[in-house]
This record gives C-alpha cells, structure tokens and sequence, in this order.
C-alpha cells in the first residue's frame, strides 16, 4: 500500500504525502531483537524530515551499548531507500530515551508476544527494590524476578508463580 | 599545553572502555549463568558510552581520529583512565565492589553533567546515569550478600576492600584538563562529590558488615598516564585484533 502511495505522490517532491510516506516507511522497521515492534511503536524514531527529497531521520538508542543500534539504522536506510529515498540517520541521545516513550500498541504487542511490558513512571531504584511484574501469559501478579539481565540489553528474566511459565521482562529506564 | 576537551573527554572514555572490558572478561567464566549476563551486559553499556565519548573526541579539535583509532591505536601511556578501573578481577567479590566503587561514582559525576553546557555531554549523561542506576543495584546487593554472607564471602570481601579502597581517592581528581572545563561549565567537578561519595558507599558497608577503612592516603598516576603492569596486558589482549587487522570494518 505504501508502495502504491509512493508512486502517486513521486512528483510532488517534498509534499505533505512524501513527509507521511517516509515516515510510514521508517516508522513500520521492525526491531531486529523483538520483530513483533515497530521502531515507531517503541518510540525511538524521533524525526524525520524531508530536504530536497533525501529523509534526514533521527533515531534514539535504547541502551548506550545496544548492539541493535546499527542494524536498525541500517534497516532504515534499507526501508526507505527501497520506497525512494535518500537517507541520512542522526543518532540523537538527549532528550534519552525511556521505556515510557513506547506506544500502548507496542506494549499490548509485547505483551502478546510474551514478553511483559515496562512497569509504567520510572520505578525505584532501591537495592533490593522489586517491582510488580505482570506474568503475559495468564496476567498473575505472582511473579518472581530469576535475573536482572537478561537475553539483550533491555529484558529481565522473570518466572510466573501462577502458571510456572518463564517470561523476559521489558526493564524500565 | 593548552587545556584540551579531547584529553579530558579521554579520561572519561578511558575508564568506561577498560572497566567495560574487565566485566566482558567474565564472559563464559562467572561463578553461575545470572552473573555471566549481568557481568557482560554492564560492560556493555560501559563500552557504549566509551564509544559515543570515543566518537566525540575524534571529531573535535580537528582530529580526525575514529572510535577504533583511539579505542585499539593508542599505547598503555596515552590511556588516561583511573587505576581502579584497570585492576583485575581476581575473584568476583574484588569485582563487585569495584564495580560498586565506580558506578557510585559515575552516577554523581553523569548526575551533575546534566547542567552541562555541552549538549553531548548532556545526552551521554541522561542515558548512564540510569545505566548507574542499575549497575548500583547489582553490585550493592553483591557486596551486601557477601558480606553478610558466610565467613569465607565476607572475608573475600573484606580483602577485596584492602586491596581496592587505596585506589579510589584517584576518582576525585581533578586533572588540569578538567578544572578548565569546570568553570566553563562543561565538566562536573570530581573533587565535589567526594563526601556525598563516601556517604554512600558508608551505607552499603553498614549493611554488608565492612567497616569504613580509616587510612589515609592514595595511588594515583592513571590521569597521567602512569599505569599498573595489568593495563599493559589488558590492552595486548583487547588491541590485538585491531592491531592485526589495521583497518578492518565489523
């Protein structure tokens, strides 16, 4: 559809539709480490914009070390080119980027996928703080956290006291 | 010499790269698989910041240098990071409560830069400061287990705190290089947060049984470029690949 989109708008250079095509492109990458988010839906595209028909498009980083960091700028580019536009990618720190920034689209995504989504509003940092942590699969709050780090840089391991089942846990920053 | 930011931005990078890369020597060797994530996952997020510093510092004062030159092309005396930094891990209680030292310290220092008027630092900032956070947590609930532990994991610790404390008065130092960018509101002092430092690390102590050590004294010289002998075979092992491979791309 966005192919189809494109071509409508390709003369128009620099149009309202040019800006919401690359936009819709570059906002519907899917995360290389969890492919059930979009990089929109979790809310580290911060900008794009539109100069002479080549896509300036400014991304955050989830973690300083995520190794995804690179493929997702990569895959960027790939998108967007492959729908006709140049690109260049501005890797933006500050404002930093927090697990509040992702959609509730992309936490019920998450969620379905089985991996259970932030704790919302920044939680304690306390030693020994635990956070109440949702199980994805069966929503019991009898839950215990296994390990602080996890598969990638930004999950936790946690068990379901209810259903026995492991999960990751999307850490809050 | 003039005051320069890429010096003082390298003392920065410098101490998240080699503690970053002590943690990923832990990888495959932890005491168990929980430690052996954690470990590795906290060096990256050192590595990440020394990268993004690394970035920086390359493209100031016309360098011209890239993240790899400075990271893997530079000799043990060009390294500008603390000593604590470079100790070795010998055991994971003398891991953790280096671990603990510094990311102690790194919170308060990325906490105060985040009035800098340098919107890269500002940024570097905002993103490690609640890296800190984490890493406090781990390794203060570490150091708390341990001591509180059984007698052989206190007294590890207690040894880890012979050997280590001496090295941490070398955080709040405040280089030449620094107290320039100090007043420029650049750079966050060291030297000021010592107190708040001590407070503390005093807590978690309380908590783990270890009492506060009461001496005196320092070893410095790592702003200097004056290192242990481990910085030498550290930078052997992480430069190798590099220094094999001059210009190799991942």
């Amino acid at each position: 559809m966005v192919k189809s989109l494109m071509k409508e708008n390709q003369h128009k250079n620099g149009s309202v539709n040019d800006q919401e095509i690359a936009w819709s492109v570059a906002s519907n990458v899917l995360d290389p480490e969890i492919p059930c988010v979009t990089i929109g839906e979790l809310g580290i595209l911060r900008d794009l914009e539109l100069q002479d028909g080549k896509a300036i498009v400014s991304v955050s980083p989830t973690y300083s070390g995520c190794p995804a960091v690179l493929a997702i700028e990569l895959a960027i580019e790939a998108a967007l080119l492959k729908a006709g536009f140049k690109t260049s990618i501005n890797r933006v720190l500050s404002p930093p980027w927090t697990t509040d920034w992702i959609s509730e689209d992309g936490r019920n995504k998450l969620k379905d996928y089985g991996i259970a989504p932030p704790v919302k509003a920044s939680s304690k940092m306390a030693l020994f703080g635990n956070v109440e942590v949702k199980c994805p699969r069966c929503s019991s709050q009898d839950t215990e956290k296994l390990s602080e780090f996890g598969s990638t840089a930004c999950k936790a391991q946690y068990r379901c006291n209810s259903c026995y089942e492991p999960f990751d846990y999307f850490k809050c920053i | 010499m003039s005051s320069n930011l890429t010096q003082a931005l390298l003392e920065l990078a410098d101490d998240n790269l080699i503690l970053g890369h002590r943690l990923s020597e832990w990888c495959g060797h932890a005491p168990m698989l929980e430690e052996d994530l954690a470990l590795p996952n906290m060096g990256l997020d050192l590595i990440g910041t020394a990268r993004t510093l690394y970035s920086y510092a390359g493209t100031i004062e016309s360098n011209n240098k890239s993240e790899d030159d400075l990271a893997f092309l530079r000799d043990e005396r060009e390294f500008l990071n603390c000593l604590l930094v470079e100790r070795p891990n010998v055991n994971f209680a003398h891991t953790v409560l280096k671990q603990l030292y510094f990311s102690t310290f790194m919170k308060l220092y990325w906490n105060e830069a985040l009035n800098s008027k340098d919107e890269i630092i500002v940024g570097v900032a905002g993103k490690a400061k609640k890296e800190m956070s984490y890493h406090i947590r781990h390794s203060g609930e570490w150091v708390i287990r341990l001591g509180d532990g059984t007698t052989e994991s206190n007294k590890k610790l207690l040894e880890a705190v012979d050997a280590l404390h001496i090295y941490t008065n070398e955080l709040f130092f405040d280089t030449p290089n620094n107290i320039y960018f100090i007043k420029k509101d650049i750079l966050p002092s060291r030297k000021a947060l010592k107190s708040k430092w001590e407070k503390e690390i005093n807590s978690i102590f309380k908590m783990a049984f270890v009492p506060y050590p009461e001496f005196e004294g320092e070893l410095s010289g790592g702003r200097l470029g004056l290192h242990g002998e481990e910085l030498g075979h550290l930078l052997a092992s992480m430069q190798s690949v590099h220094r094999a491979h001059p210009g190799a791309k991942w």
